[in-house]
């Protein structure tokens, strides 16, 4: 297969939607770790209730990207950040943005599964009580709801009570999803949420991507290109922190337009 | 380490590759803890065995002398002229010395006669001789085994009417007298108290009266008052069953009752009363600011030069020589704070102090003061182990960064903050210097809690077995006669810490167990 020249601009290649269609708008965004840059100039809309990758090698940004889209960045005193997130239109740096809200609405899952020193029933309802005003019937509703949800009711069901931390990896993970979605988010941020799990219990996850895409607005980060393959709709591929072109999954992987997004994804990259 | 198997072919195999370093780290570890069996053993057999009725010899020497006593211990004498034993013969009152080195060539006849007495008297100590008779304020002269019998029978009712009337000082005479002075001379208060004494009057002149004639090995004749006897025994009549009743009485009565003879003498509750309340007092203070400066350190503050700083700071204070802190202690709680708080709330009591001397509020706080790095560095640990996902996770769920720490990060933390307090009350319970300066007594028989308000009394002086180790053993008036004392009670000490520290240690496994093991950190 000849090697594609990159003719194209600078700023790569990308599929746009209208404002109508995406849920979360970031235009311009520059990031910085003290001098190190970590994302320059970035610039993409993401579509409402698809599953949306970001593939890239690491430490091309993606998961700082994601990080940026809930604001955990705010802990850090280090990172300076340029540019706009909007979610629904709204700036989420807006000064009456309250940035608990705002998690609450973007909810995250992390590389490795990160259930609290609590019961499994504790793990879920921890987001509700933090909201308060909730009856305990209502809690367990959605205690009920958030497991039958998350694919993990079956398995726990009838031990709530015994610690989380019982649990095998692939069920704390989905335990962790079905914990953010109690909360009832509207975009949900997974960052490499299958990297720690077996195989099986990655297609289980992988599954639960799938079925959540109908209520939710999915934003994946992976290192899996064959995962991005199977659940995502579109894919954006960052390298060094740019974004260097933005598709639909099936489009980015069989016919890619630059040679450097071809290059890794066969893995010929430099 | 692999354990290797030891025994092939009947031979002791070193483990392979391990090399010298692994015997001499596994020597120096064996070392430390046969040092510490044998400080235990040596505490354990000088403290406890104090209180075994052990045999009374009765000597009769080559010059016709004759004492009654407890072999001590065995030194040679001088020019290879054999050994000589010193026995422990009491009876203070007649030989002004309790002490008696006896040349062992120069024993003529050594037996153990049956009908040996040791009595133990609350002036003069012990006394080792014979029950000649027993002289009742009313009723008939008694001797011989009869006496033995009426005396055990008289001790028993002199026990009860000893408890009758401390419960009657403790729970009528004092409150009224405190009320007195609060209210001034009311009638019924005077007529109250006036009953009071008059019942412990009747109860102490119901103890007075009765009369022993003893009579020491070598015929010299003793009128005992029978009110100032505390028990009596004889030890060559007794059993091992018998003796070993003896002894867990002894044991209790160390553990329960106050101290006597200045110290030399008695139990030791009201210290181990004081260590204990001290050092609870201590770990309530020092856990909640301990457990603050260290989110504030690890989870609050910027990370920058002036957070190392601090840290190292804290690390340091932990090297501090624990007389400073006192010294500290002294300047500012006692004099600055006590000085202060007696002038706004006490000053009608001026210039007697209040809270301005030591007291057990004082020394409690110097301790904290002491431990606080302990508590802060052990703390800071615990949360540095807490990975950042777990911060993340509750902060991704819409949680302030006080919900995160208080729901999450903290629970997490407990352990640590166990073990701090366990590290905190290991070092301030065996403190003693800084006490000196800021509280502790050398007798202080009342506790300082009662049935009177406020209950706990924070301003009194309270006694330590650290100190009471002390003071028995260089501040009494024979120092070899409180040595037993001293190692009984270094062995409670130890014991205290122990149990205190198991206490903890039980807490964290408890809270460790509930979630699981903590161990995936």
């Amino acid at each position: 297969m000849p090697v594609k020249q990159d003719t194209a601009p600078r700023r790569g290649a990308f599929v746009d939607f209208t404002p109508e269609t995406s849920c979360l708008e970031i235009s311009g965004l520059d990031l910085r770790y003290g001098d190190k840059p970590a994302l320059r100039d970035l610039t993409l809309r993401v579509p409402r209730h698809r599953v949306t990758a970001f593939i890239g090698p690491s430490g091309c940004g993606k998961s700082t990207l994601l990080r940026a889209l809930n604001r955990l960045h705010d802990l850090n005193e280090d990172v300076q950040m340029e540019g706009e997130i909007r979610l629904e239109g709204q700036d989420i740096h807006a000064p009456e943005v309250a940035v608990a809200e705002l998690r609450r609405r973007v909810g995250m899952v992390f590389q490795a599964p990160n259930p609290f020193p609590m019961s499994i029933y504790d793990n879920v309802a921890f987001g509700l009580r933090l909201q308060g005003g909730l009856r305990k019937r209502r809690i367990d509703d959605i205690v009920e709801w958030a497991l039958r949800s998350a694919a993990l009711w079956e398995e726990v069901e009838d031990r709530l009570q015994a610690s989380a931390w019982s649990l095998s990896g692939g069920q704390q993970q989905r335990l962790v999803i079905a914990r953010t979605l109690a909360v009832g988010p509207e975009v949900l941020l997974l960052d490499e949420p299958a990297s720690a799990l077996d195989p099986i219990s990655t297609l289980k996850v992988e599954e639960l991507i799938r079925n959540l895409k109908s209520s939710l607005t999915l934003v994946l980060v992976t290192h899996n290109m064959q995962q991005a393959a199977r659940v995502s709709d579109y894919t954006a591929f960052l390298q060094d922190g740019e974004l260097v072109e933005y598709a639909p999954t099936d489009t980015l992987f069989t016919n890619p337009r630059l040679a450097r997004t071809e290059n890794y994804i066969t893995g010929r990259m430099a | 380490m692999k354990v290797v198997a030891w025994h092939r072919s009947g031979r002791v195999r070193l483990p392979r590759g391990e090399g010298p370093w692994a015997w001499l780290a596994a020597g120096s570890v064996s070392l430390s803890l046969l040092l510490l069996a044998l400080l235990l053993m040596l505490l354990a057999t000088r403290g406890l065995g104090h209180f075994w009725p052990s045999d009374v010899d009765q000597v009769t020497l080559a010059d016709g002398r004759v004492l009654a006593g407890r072999a001590v211990k065995e030194a040679p004498l001088p020019d290879d002229q054999g050994m000589e034993r010193l026995y422990r013969t009491d009876n203070r009152d007649l030989d002004g010395d309790i002490w008696e080195w006896v040349p062992v060539p120069d024993i003529e006849t050594l037996s153990q006669p049956r009908d040996l007495v040791v009595l133990e008297r609350r002036r003069w100590g012990a006394f080792i001789g014979r029950l000649v008779a027993w002289l009742p304020a009313q009723g008939e002269r008694r001797e011989g085994a009869a006496a033995w019998d009426a005396l055990q029978a008289r001790l028993a009712a002199l026990d009860r009417q000893r408890d009758a009337i401390a419960r009657l000082r403790e729970e009528s005479l004092l409150p009224l007298a405190r009320r007195l002075e609060a209210e001034g001379e009311h009638p019924r208060t005077v007529r109250a108290l006036t009953e009071v004494q008059a019942r412990i009057r009747a109860l102490h002149e119901a103890m007075a009266g009765d009369v022993l004639i003893l009579e020491s090995v070598d015929g010299r004749r003793l009128r005992q008052p029978v009110e100032e006897v505390l028990g009596a025994m004889r030890p060559n009549a007794m059993g091992p069953g018998a003796k070993l009743v003896a002894w867990g009485d002894g044991v209790w009565r160390f553990l329960s009752e106050g101290p006597r003879a200045a110290n030399a003498e008695g139990g030791v509750w009201p210290a181990i009363f004081g260590t204990i309340l001290l050092v609870m007092l201590m770990s309530l203070v020092v856990t909640p600011f301990g457990v603050l400066a260290a989110v504030y350190l690890n989870e609050v503050a910027h990370q920058g030069r002036l957070t190392r700083l601090v840290r190292i700071g804290v690390r340091n204070l932990a090297g501090v020589p624990s007389i400073v802190y006192g010294v500290f202690g002294l300047g500012v709680f006692v004099y600055g704070l006590g000085g202060r708080l007696d002038q706004w709330f006490f000053e009608d009591s001026l210039p007697s102090p209040t809270f301005g001397t030591g007291g057990l509020l004082w020394a409690s706080l110097t301790l904290a003061l002491l431990t606080l790095p302990v508590v802060i560095v052990a703390t800071e640990e615990g949360l540095a182990r807490i990975p950042d996902r777990q911060r993340e996770g509750a902060l991704a769920l819409g949680a302030t960064r006080l919900e995160m720490l208080s729901r999450v990060v903290l629970p997490m933390a407990t352990p640590a903050m166990l073990t701090g307090m366990i590290l905190a009350v290991a070092r301030a319970a065996g403190e003693v210097a800084p006490l000196m300066l800021v509280g502790v007594a050398k007798l202080a028989p009342q506790v300082p809690v009662d049935g009177d308000f406020p209950f706990l009394h924070l301003e009194r002086k309270f006694m330590h077995l650290g100190y009471h180790i002390f003071d028995a053993a260089f501040h009494g008036n024979d120092v070899q006669a409180a040595m037993p004392l001293v190692y009984a009670t270094a062995l409670l000490l130890v014991l205290v810490i122990l149990v205190l520290n198991l206490t903890a240690i039980f807490l964290r496994h408890h809270l460790r167990s509930r979630h699981g093991s903590l161990s995936r950190y």
